[in-house]
């Protein structure tokens, strides 16, 4: 593997996300210290306990989780797409480097972004509520794993996105319902039954709960199954990734 | 020994349908100055495209250096510096940063990158804008850019799609030195394709033209141009009468009140053209080529692939 060249990519992600810094790590900050302040301070006080949990202490792993996916997918769906769009992508196409790299180094330079987000957003959480952490390793792979599916999502986006439109798409319509019904700010065991296993087939349900387990030690969900899910999900996006770049789809006429 | 680049049966049909090169071979030889010439649409960008790896080819062969783009493309890619038409790097991201990266793509790390970037960005001259984005350049620098980016890897065989065009006269002069001091002093192979003729018959040493998709001729530059049986002259005139004289064994046009235009054919020399203008009290004033030599050899190869002469 040519190190260089992932050390590379990575570090003109990081400097790209950290040149625009007010599009991207600013605004996740501000819209999360509002949730804070509605959902949890002044709607959360009249909610009262969820699961057992104070309300704010509730969502907050759920927060975290959201701005980590959101970020991670938005950052190299928006990079790749735009290197596409410039044509700069041709300077990685002309080069030795593998399609293996070029999909790790995107994927890294979104991890790091998702990662640095929510740690900026679990800063933020620290002032509203005093967190605690059940099982610190859960927290950790749950983020990590959570951060390497979307990023990789984000990249298939890219490959098939042909306008600026494109990239916008699949967050709005797909991954913001997603998230929002995942379980970010309730338990799925206040549903009917039936609306509970609709629920089960959203993905995003399994990582909430495992990194609210990492928390709070409380989940509706197995943690040996949102694992499962999680790594199921990180093979075949990879696999389909891969597939997509080694055709040249999207990238080769 | 090994060609520079080989290129044998190339094939390309796009999704559309249209078939941009049919079945195209050529060589160039190692430490060759060589142009591909051809119009606008004849296949010349989807060729260099394929070589480097940018379009799918539907069928033929490549080697670079030896190195087949099927079977070996990353030692292919090693080989080879590619300089495009058109500008295709981050407009926000900075000059020095650009060719560093590209040279990170190539495992060069990021100290020997910046090492050998300083002498690259001074002889281009564009050191005092290392820092600038790209988008702040001229047109003329973002093509140094271009040619910086693609050399920083020193590569063996160095392609230049159309690296001058919408470049002032000084610079293109500039660059010409800096492609033939390339060419002499590392021996770099370049493939060079322009639409400026009297550059690729200034620089190159042998020359292919496609069109439709076709090679319509490969051969060295000499016995190309050697095969230019005429050239056409304009001549700046005074005295010229209201009727044209005929001239012995040379045709003759008028093109307004004092200019004319003759056709010479090869090895009748001028010095007639001026005696046979003499005797009618003709003077002229100044003389120049109608076309470039090469150029009037690639319209006939166009116009009239299979005949290539005009009699």
């Amino acid at each position: 593997m040519n190190l260089v060249a992932f050390q590379t990519i990575v570090v003109k992600e990081i400097t790209r996300w950290t040149r625009i810094w007010t599009q991207t790590l600013l605004p996740p900050a501000i819209t999360m210290t509002l949730y804070f302040v509605i959902f949890g301070n002044l709607i959360g006080s009249r909610v009262g306990e969820m699961d057992g949990f104070d309300y704010m202490e509730y969502i907050v792993p759920g927060l975290i989780m959201m701005s980590v996916i959101t970020n991670s997918y938005g950052n190299v769906v928006s990079s790749f797409f735009s290197s596409k769009y410039q044509r700069s992508i041709e300077e990685m196409m002309v080069s030795p480097v593998s399609n293996w790299v070029i999909l790790a180094g995107y994927v890294g330079g979104g991890v790091l972004r998702g990662l640095l987000t929510g740690l900026v957003v679990t800063v933020i959480a620290s002032f509203f509520v005093d967190l605690q952490i059940h099982n610190f390793w859960v927290v950790i792979s749950v983020v990590l794993l959570t951060s390497i599916l979307f990023a990789i999502g984000g990249l298939i986006n890219a490959v098939f996105a042909k306008k600026f439109d494109d990239v916008a798409i699949v967050p709005t319509f797909i991954l913001t319902p997603l998230t929002y019904l995942g379980g970010v700010f309730y338990s799925i065991s206040l549903l009917p039954e039936f609306w509970q296993g609709v629920s089960k087939l959203n993905p995003i349900i399994y990582m909430v709960n495992a990194f609210r387990y990492g928390f709070l030690g409380k989940s509706d969900i197995q943690i040996g199954i949102a694992f499962g899910i999680i790594f199921v999900f990180i093979g075949l996006l990879t696999f389909f990734a891969m597939y997509l770049l080694n055709r040249g789809i999207g990238l080769r006429a | 020994m090994t060609k520079a680049l080989s290129i044998k049966d190339l094939c390309k049909t796009y999704d559309n349908g249209t078939q941009a090169l049919k079945g195209i071979s050529l060589e160039v030889e190692q430490g060759d100055f060589f142009a591909l010439l051809g119009p606008n649409g004849a296949g010349k960008s989807t060729a260099i495209g394929i070589i480097s790896a940018l379009v799918n080819k539907s069928a033929g062969k490549v080697e670079v250096f030896g190195h087949d783009i099927d079977s070996d493309l990353t030692n292919a890619k090693k080989q080879l510096g590619l300089v495009p038409q058109e500008f295709n790097f981050n407009m926000f991201e900075g000059v020095e940063q650009i060719v560093v990266q590209q040279a990170g793509y190539y495992g060069i790390p990021r100290k020997e990158a910046k090492k050998r970037a300083q002498p690259l960005l001074e002889q281009l001259g564009l050191w005092d804008k290392r820092d600038a984005q790209s988008r702040e350049l001229s047109g003329g620098m973002k093509r140094r850019l271009m040619i910086a980016r693609g050399l920083i890897h020193d590569p063996k065989l160095l392609i230049l799609d159309e690296p001058t065009a919408g470049v002032d006269i000084e610079l293109r002069r500039s660059m010409w030195d800096f492609m033939q001091e390339l060419n002499r002093e590392k021996k770099t192979t370049i493939v060079l394709t322009t639409h400026y003729l009297e550059e690729a018959e200034s620089l190159c040493r042998n020359i292919a033209i496609i069109n439709h998709g076709e090679i319509a001729e490969n051969t060295s530059m000499k016995s190309l141009l050697a095969k230019l049986d005429m050239e056409t002259f304009v001549l700046d005139t005074t005295g010229l009468p209201a009727e044209l004289p005929q001239l012995n064994g040379y045709e003759v046009r008028v093109r307004d009140e004092n200019t004319i235009e003759v056709d010479v054919h090869k090895g009748a020399g001028v010095n007639g053209v001026f005696q046979e203008l003499s005797k009618h009290d003709i003077t002229v004033l100044s003389m120049r080529n109608k076309a470039n030599r090469l150029e009037e050899l690639f319209v006939r190869l166009v116009e009239n692939p299979h005949g290539g002469q005009k009699s």
